[in-house]
Parts: structure tokens; C-alpha cells; sequence
């Protein structure tokens, strides 16, 4: 018999008022409104969220892992980006 | 920057299916105890073993509801029964969560599924015996769940993170499983004599199968070593084992049975208990398919598959049609708590 595969979606849960979504891991889903339902039953049995998102799997775009060099190197040279690189005196107060 | 589909969604833990390739990029990161991630190129070796030891793990959660399910509806408090439901959505949850982490390495739920259903790949052998009384339900939580801590505590540093991620959720639940069932049988304890006996009877009945959870000895387990030198696995089977028995002594003792093992005894020592083997060509056969069980597990599981078929074509069917019907766009972020 055929399997009929429902969808993959991502699923970001909020822990509490104040923080960032975090990626929790996936699931399968036929639709958007059955894939937070099962985010809840799934991610949050303990009090673990007060917010969910669910994204399909499939509309996330990501860097590849191979250019990662490429994509984040040009950061790393820049030096001057961090107050730390900057001297100044110790008795220069509140800086 | 490219859309998924090409696997190249490292960081979310979508599925990644990357030629693999033993490069120096993998090898590095596993000397420096750095995670793998999904996308990442790994050795074909690494992929199959992972994927494989998932799979099995998550198998062993789906069927490991089936031993204690079947007790739901003759709890005997509301309260038990609530807790004996809970227990077992959990465990629900763990093999989601665990067929979630397969899928970051291209593996497919539904062909996962179909591959128990025929046999073809494995669950532990520990739910492929009959839970005689309500006294097992409270032995299978502080011995098999027990047993299953000490085997997936190390995994929450597993060299796979998908894999490591699932782990950390699952432990913290299966501390939960572990209490109510000693709880439960501190209840009986403290019951009737008979009540007492059923105890009893159950830990005589499910000892040996738990030390064979953790795999059979050191010197005929042939994948350990590469399991070990990929830090997939910390510990091996053997020392898991003397970990179990060593943390179970006192609480047998404290909660007044016996653990049916005449070999059983400090050693001063080796600052270890010594104890006895159980027996591995019950392992094996239970393993290869004839335990007291199997059968039952399997066509259960099957029958669950098949009936459920026409729900996951109806939604599927049902969300084509809203989808249509709505168009794009299933609302904005802002409407939450
Ligand atoms: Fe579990
Ligand atoms: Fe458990």
C-alpha cells in the first residue's frame, strides 16, 4: 500500500515571555493547523512554551555548510569591530 | 545562500543528504569533541551506523508503549492511570523525537516505519515480554527506564547533535518514568502480602532481561570500537552495566526485595558488585525474532499502521483542499502570547 507522507515542518518554541523562538526539532503534518497541535502534544507537555511557530521544512533557506568559509571568514579579520581593540587609559573613567 | 532540497540546511536540522566523505573536516571535529550537524560531511560508515541506531532507538520507544499500554485501562487508581498515561505519551514523544533526529540524515519516517513493520530493522529486546501484572508496570519504570537512563545519559554527548539534542529532552523525562515506578512499588510494599508477592515476582521476571539491555559483553559486541573511536557511543556495554547494577543494589534494598541473582555481592575490591551473566542465547533468540512477544508486538504495531492509513490520506487530501481554497499565507508571527 502507498504511504501517504504528510509534510516535514520545523517547529520553534518560545520558553517564556522575553526570549527569542528557539528551534526545537521537527514534525510530520498534514497542514499547518495539525502541525501545531502536534507541536504542542510533542514539544511543550511541561510547560516548556507559551508560543510555537511552525515553519515547513521545505520554505527554509540555509548557508551551505561547504561555504561556510567563504560566508563567515571576512568577519573574523575585522578586529576593529570589538571595543576591546580600542586602548585607553585606566584612569578614564566610565568608558 | 540556496533553498532547501540540495540538504543544505545545517543549522535548522533539516535533512541533509550530502555525498558523504571521510575528509579531514570530520575527522577534526570528532577529535576535537566538536558536534556533527546534519549537513556536514561525514563517512558513509558514520551515516548508516547513525542512521541505523536511531532508527532502532526510536523503534524501541513506539514499542515500548505496547508493554505498559496495555495496563491503561486496568489501573487501579485514577491517579495511577493518569500517570501510566502520561508515561506512555511520553514515550510516544521520545520516538518522535528520535524519528525527528533520523530525518536530519536523509532517512524518510514513513520508510523507517515500514522497515520495523517487516522486520527488517530492530527494537530492544526488553519489550518483547509480557507484563503479567500491575507490579510490572512499576518494575518497568524503576528497572527499564533505569536501565535506560544509564544507557542514554552518555548519549547526551553523542558526536551527532541532532542525535545528542534528542537525548538531553528524553533524559529529562525519563527521570519522571524511573520515580513513579519506584513510588508505585513502594505503594505495594507497604501493601498486603500478596501485594508484596506480585512485587517480588515481577522483579524475579524482569532482572535478566534489564541487564541485557545494555547489549551483550564487551568481547562479543564487534561495534563497539568504531562506536567509541566516532564518540557515538562514551561507555561500553560492560561498564554500563556494572554502572545499572551497582545504582540498583541499594534501591532493591531499600525498597525490601531480593534481585535474583545468587552471584550477586560487594566487592570490596574492585569497589564493584560482582554478578552473574544473564543468559545471551535467550538474547539472541529474543533479538532474532523468537521471544515470548515478538509476534504480538509486530502485528500490533502493523495493525496500528494500517488503520491509521485512511486518516493521514483524508487530512493529507483535506489540507489540499483548504490550501486551495485559503491561497497562500497562513497568518503573520504576532499572534501570540
Ligand atoms: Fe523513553
Ligand atoms: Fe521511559
Amino acid at each position: 500500500m502507498e504511504r501517504h507522507e504528510w509534510p516535514l515542518f520545523e517547529v520553534f518554541v518560545r520558553a517564556k515571555r522575553g526570549l527569542n523562538h528557539v528551534h526545537v526539532g521537527s514534525l510530520r503534518a498534514a497542514d499547518h493547523e495539525m502541525a501545531l497541535h502536534h507541536a504542542r502534544d510533542l514539544y511543550t507537555r511541561r510547560n516548556e512554551g507559551v508560543s510555537i511557530w511552525v515553519v515547513r521544512s521545505d520554505a527554509v533557506a540555509a548557508s551551505d555548510p561547504l561555504a561556510k568559509d567563504a560566508m563567515f571568514e571576512p568577519s573574523q579579520d575585522k578586529v576593529y569591530r570589538h571595543p576591546t581593540h580600542y586602548a585607553i587609559p585606566d584612569s578614564v573613567p566610565h568608558i | 545562500m540556496g533553498r532547501q532540497g540540495a540538504g543544505v540546511a545545517a543549522d535548522q536540522g533539516l535533512g541533509g543528504e550530502k555525498p558523504a566523505a571521510g575528509g579531514g573536516g570530520f575527522d577534526q571535529a570528532i577529535a576535537r569533541d566538536q558536534r556533527i550537524e546534519p549537513a556536514d560531511e561525514m563517512p558513509d560508515g558514520y551515516r548508516r551506523t547513525m542512521v541505523r541506531q536511531i532508527a532502532q532507538h526510536a523503534h524501541s520507544e513506539i514499542i515500548g508503549m505496547q508493554p505498559e499500554g496495555e495496563w491503561i485501562t486496568r489501573a487501579p487508581t485514577l491517579r495511577r492511570k493518569a500517570i501510566l498515561l502520561a508515561k506512555v505519551q511520553d514515550e510516544a514523544g521520545h520516538g518522535l523525537y528520535l524519528y525527528s533526529a533520523a530525518e536530519t540524515l536523509g532517512a524518510d519516517r514513513g520508510d523507517l516505519t515500514r522497515r520495523l513493520i517487516d522486520g527488517k530493522q530492530k527494537y530492544s529486546s526488553i519489550f518483547n515480554y509480557p507484563t503479567r501484572s500491575f507490579a510490572d508496570v512499576g518494575v518497568i519504570g524503576w528497572l527499564v527506564d533505569g536501565a535506560a537512563i544509564c544507557n542514554q545519559v552518555p548519549l547526551c554527548r553523542s558526536s551527532y547533535g541532532p542525535y545528542a539534542r534528542a537525548m538531553i529532552r528524553i533524559c529529562k523525562e525519563e527521570s519522571f518514568h524511573q520515580r513513579q515506578g519506584y513510588e508505585l512499588l513502594m505503594t505495594m510494599m507497604h501493601g498486603t502480602p500478596r501485594q508484596r508477592e506480585m512485587v517480588q515476582d515481577a522483579v524475579d521476571r524482569w532482572w535478566w532481561p534489564s541487564l541485557m539491555m545494555f547489549g551483550p559483553p564487551d568481547a562479543q559486541s564487534p561495534n563497539t570500537a568504531q562506536s567509541m573511536a566516532w564518540k557515538i557511543k562514551r561507555h561500553t556495554n560492560d561498564e554500563l552495566r556494572q554502572r545499572f547494577v551497582d545504582m540498583t543494589v541499594p534501591q532493591a534494598a531499600a525498597l525490601g526485595v531480593t534481585l535474583p541473582d545468587p552471584a550477586l555481592r560487594w566487592n570490596e575490591e574492585r569497589g564493584h558488585h560482582d554478578f552473574g551473566q544473564p543468559d545471551w542465547d535467550e538474547l539472541k533468540r529474543v533479538i532474532s525474532g523468537d521471544g515470548p512477544m515478538n509476534r504480538r508486538r509486530l502485528d500490533r504495531r502493523r495493525r496500528a499502521d494500517e488503520d491509521g492509513a485512511w486518516v493521514r490520506s483524508a487530512a493529507a487530501a483535506h489540507a489540499v483542499r483548504t490550501s486551495r481554497a485559503a491561497g497562500p499565507g497562513t497568518g503573520g508571527l504576532d499572534g501570540e502570547a
